[in-house]
């Protein structure tokens, strides 16, 4: 059952050996009155300082939960975390307290979330909500906070920063409500940003710029991203590696490049595929056929066998290992290598 | 927002029904299941919910009352003899009787009749203007609904007890027909505008239904989409509102006859004996306690009908 | 927010003129004898006729008699001019007398409604389906499902005739021990309201996104519910409350009734039995005009309260 058993080899290890988060074979449950949904099962992956880890899936997938989960902000009940570990460096978070954990939250790891509107709190103006943690957790005084919220205000490009301090959340457009948001995530200078469908809820033009300016701000400031993302187009330009989750798994974990180049995952070949291609006229897109497993009753063996075209016995009856195909790439597919080998071409 | 988390919260409000019979799938996960219908679900949720037992049997008990109230009382309301002014309980007179010497209890029972008709009347009346209006504003919008919402408004402005108060001073017949039929119209009148507000909300949900929009291409008018598609999605929201509405109009009738200006005399209404009982309650407190409990447990019944009926269809308001 | 204020005010006199044109209609429009009617069954005597034909102009006749009457109407009652009872009294002073009474009933309702229902309200909200939250809601449904014509005389007659622990009636000059019972009577339906109104505010506020995003912030847990939490669960409680106060004062007829409470409520319960036309009248307008304005404060609160109301 333990996909943990071959890990994938760190990519570019860091000076101490560790990494910077390290998630390790995480299982997490919500337990409702219907029954026990089984949302996370067993994922892995870690991110080095100045890395972008882009993870990928469908909603349902899990990919949202596991940031909750390093973040802590689980709603319990329903879910639970049933086992793994969460280091961040070298300490495992789940072993805190929490008081311990609150430290961690938004000084070390912050979160930016999909929807600004309603992740930002209606009543207060937006100066207030981004120099809160500065004046209650770094103990600033106002005037103090007030100047450093509008460098935040600047560093994130919204135009006439100190004129909008006062402005509430309503009163700015999406695009701009999210630059807010990532002002407030980035006062306490977090060395980890998780990024949970940053521009899904915005517009295709301010989206580019929303991904620019988080891409620009991770080199800048030197930070680590977890990028959460449904659509693959997002990640291209951005993300250093790519883990595709399915079924609360992680499914294939490979180098952005590689894994454009040649998915080794059926299910990640099925998400390729169903990308519009400039370079191909008059095709016909591909789909993925049937539905996202119930989590309640995830299929025998390799959940994804339901709906795979490569799908043999061994698909319902053994849940599929990590194989390592080099490059410190992963894919928990039995034929792993054949769906490499039918992609390439 | 995740979708996770909708699983969760949409969970966690129908965690309390415990194991129903099949192990349902969350929606957003998208497997394939059997649809499970609204009033199934609300259905299940009734069933164990012991309030709304309480209050159906106490509402089936008033309403025999006011049906059959020979099958309580053999005793006469009306047969009252000073000679046994505060006399205690004798001769199926189970409570003893009051000032005037009446059967307290007698007229307890036959008080039910005069309250659930002003209550039941005056809920349908109110339903039918609700449902009108709703229906009206709601589909057709713009500037119908501009008119008829700043009408509502208006209405919602006027203190019911006050505009009551106005309205039946303007009454001075005494036949128990008249005064009855003033107190429904004066309720129905100044009731309407929760459930007109509640119709028109459901309405426009439904409105933008898409097999509406398919029965619009089908050729089909107005009339015939608000009937037939329109309206049944307006009717179960309508009908909570209307059950607690019942209970609260058998509360203001009540308070109406109380203040002298509701039902009169000859006509046995609880809110008459509460006001003869109060101002003797120093000689005998039963011709004051016997009529506010029947009052109190079937306003109550219908108000936690009301509220059962509405958690189990909407249980996120719990 | 200027600019919300003035249309809101644009709003209300709009319905000022609407509700006492309403209101007036009702009383005077298309009947036999408007002064056997403001008087009820009540022989009129030939002084009392004579000074209601010239107080209500009832000698004009027709449509455009009926606006002269309602205009001259409006314009007593915005003077405060709102004429003699039947008894011969000026009800200006009438009410004059009964309103620091009736204020003072209604700020002990609100005490208590505040106090209790707000506060059990939130605690309930917070630990929602928890055992204070459940016995509570039993409760609050009891205390909605009983008329004020059955908790009033009830009290009255348990709490202060029969174990003495108040007085059962107020009198003439009624001191705050006095006041205190009916106070809580009158304000139980409010606490009960509000009890769950705070209650499902502040469960549905828990769950906001934006509590999300200030624990992922590393807040307090304190601070998120205090500050976070609580300034937008509010929003509609305090609506409520300011509604309710203009409720209070015009609803206090049964309990100022009940318990002889001098206020205007009791002025309206007396009108009311003693069939005075002019008093019911007079006082009905006023109330009317409370409403009105407690209405308007509420919602320029609302607009302090809730800045996406303010910038609309």
């Amino acid at each position: 059952m333990s996909q943990s058993a071959v890990r994938p080899t760190p990519a570019s290890p860091t000076p101490e050996g560790g990494h910077l988060l390290d998630v390790r074979d995480l299982y997490v449950e919500f337990r409702t009155g219907e029954g026990v949904a089984r949302v996370i099962n067993g994922v892995s992956y870690h991110l080095d300082p100045g890395e972008t880890l882009a993870v990928l899936g469908e909603s349902g997938s899990g990919k949202s939960v596991t940031a909750q989960a390093i973040m802590g902000i689980l709603d319990t009940p329903p879910a639970v975390i049933r086992s793994g570990q969460i280091r961040y460096q070298g300490r495992d978070l789940l072993a805190l307290s929490e008081e311990q954990r609150r430290q961690v939250r938004g000084k070390e790891i912050a979160m930016i979330f999909q929807d600004a509107l309603s992740a930002l709190n209606p009543v207060f103006p937006v100066g207030w909500q981004i120099g809160e943690t500065l004046r209650h957790r770094a103990g600033m005084s106002r005037a103090d906070a007030r100047r450093r919220v509008i460098e935040l205000m600047d560093l994130v490009k919204i135009p006439a920063a100190a004129k909008r301090l006062g402005d509430y959340p309503h009163q700015f457009s999406g695009g701009m409500r999210q630059r807010v948001m990532i002002a407030m995530a980035l006062a306490m200078e977090p060395k980890v940003l998780i990024a949970d469908e940053p521009t899904t809820a915005l517009d295709v033009t301010v989206q580019a710029q929303i991904m620019d300016l988080l891409a620009d701000l991770r080199r800048d400031l030197n930070m680590a991203m977890i990028l959460i993302t449904h659509d693959l187009g997002v990640v291209a330009g951005v993300a250093d590696r790519i883990a595709v989750m399915y079924a609360g798994r992680i499914v294939e974990h490979a180098d952005v490049r590689a894994l454009y180049r040649a998915p080794a995952h059926p299910y990640t070949k099925g998400l390729l595929e169903s990308i519009p291609r400039m370079d191909v006229r008059g095709q016909e897109l591909a789909t993925i056929k049937g539905l996202p497993p119930n989590l309640m009753r995830i299929p025998s063996g390799c959940p994804f066998h339901p709906r795979c075209p490569y799908v043999q016995q061994v698909c319902v009856d053994v849940v599929p290992h990590d194989l390592v195909l080099g490059d410190g790439r992963t894919s928990a597919c039995h034929f792993a290598q054949e769906v490499r080998d039918d992609s390439a071409h | 927002m995740s979708d996770f988390e909708t699983v969760a919260a949409s969970e966690n409000h129908t965690a309390r029904r415990g194991p129903s019979g099949e192990p349902g799938a969350p929606n957003q996960v998208g497997a394939p299941q059997k649809p499970r219908s609204l009033a199934g679900d609300a259905w299940r949720d009734l069933r164990r919910n012991p309030i709304f037992w309480i209050s159906l049997a106490l509402v089936v008990l008033v309403a025999a009352m006011a049906a059959f109230p020979g099958l309580f009382t053999a005793n006469d309301p009306r047969d009252c003899l000073l000679s046994r002014q505060h006399a205690g309980p004798s001769g199926g007179a189970l409570f003893g009787y009051d000032f005037q010497g009446c059967d307290t209890y007698s007229r307890a029972v036959h008080g039910a009749r005069a309250s659930l008709l002003v209550g039941a009347l005056s809920a349908l009346l109110t339903g039918l203007i609700a449902l009108t209006v709703g229906m009206l504003a709601g589909y057709f919008g713009r500037w119908v609904d501009a008119v008829l919402s700043r009408v509502i408004d208006i209405v919602l402005g006027i203190p019911l007890l006050l505009a009551a108060i106005v309205l039946l001073k303007r009454v001075n017949s005494d036949s128990a027909t008249v005064r009855i039929g003033a107190v429904i119209f004066v309720l129905a009148v100044l009731g309407w505008t929760t459930g007109a507000r509640v119709v028109r909300s459901s309405v426009i949900t439904a409105k933008e239904q898409d097999y509406v929009a398919a029965a619009r291409m089908l050729g089909a008018g107005n009339g015939r989409i608000m009937l037939r598609h329109i309206l049944p999605n307006a009717l179960a929201p309508a009908i909570v509102v209307l059950t607690i509405a019942l209970g609260s109009f058998i509360a203001a009738e009540a308070t109406l006859s109380f203040l002298g200006i509701g039902l009169k005399a000859p006509t046995t209404s609880w809110g008459i004996d509460i006001d003869a009982g109060r101002v003797h309650m120093r000689e005998s407190a039963t011709p004051l306690v016997v009529p506010s409990t029947f009052l109190a447990l079937t306003v109550l019944a219908f108000i936690m009908l009301g509220d059962a009926v509405r958690d189990a269809f909407d249980p996120k308001l719990r | 927010m200027f600019r919300f204020i003035l249309r809101r005010l644009l709003q209300m006199v709009l319905a000022f003129f609407g509700t006492t044109l309403i209101v007036y209609a009702l009383m005077f429009a298309g009947q036999g004898d408007p002064i056997q009617a403001l008087a009820g069954e009540r022989p009129v005597t030939a002084a009392q006729r004579a000074y209601l034909t010239e107080k209500f102009h009832l000698d004009q006749t027709g449509v455009g008699g009926f606006f002269y009457r309602y205009f001259d109407y409006v314009k007593n009652l915005l003077q405060g001019d709102l004429g003699q009872s039947l008894t011969g009294r000026s009800i200006s002073d009438i009410l004059a007398a009964a309103w620091p009474v009736t204020i003072k009933l209604a700020l002990i309702a609100m005490a208590v409604t505040i106090v209790f229902g707000v506060t059990a309200g939130v605690l309930a909200g917070i630990r929602r389906a928890g055992i204070f939250d459940n016995s509570t809601l039993l409760l609050t449904l009891l205390v909605l499902g009983i008329p004020t014509i059955v908790l009033a005389p009830l009290a009255q007659y348990f709490l202060g005739v029969r174990w003495q622990l108040f007085p059962p009636t107020a009198g003439a000059d009624p001191d705050l021990y006095a006041l205190l019972l009916p106070g809580i009577v009158l304000g139980s339906l409010s606490l009960a309201t509000a009890l769950r109104l705070t209650r499902t505010s502040v469960a549905e506020n828990l769950r906001a996104d934006y509590v999300r995003t200030a624990r992922s912030k590393g807040l307090v847990k304190r601070r998120i519910v205090s500050v976070h939490v609580l300034r937008n669960s509010l929003i509609p409680v305090v609506t409520f409350l300011g509604v309710e106060l203009g409720n209070l004062m015009s609803g206090a007829i049964i309990t100022e009734g009940v318990f002889n409470i001098p206020g205007v409520g009791f002025n309206l319960f007396r009108g009311i039995r003693t069939e005075d036309g002019p008093l019911v009248v007079g006082i009905v307008s006023v109330l009317v005009v409370v409403y009105l304005v407690s209405n308007l404060v509420v919602d320029v609160l609302y607009a302090v309260l809730d800045p996406r109301i303010r910038y609309e």
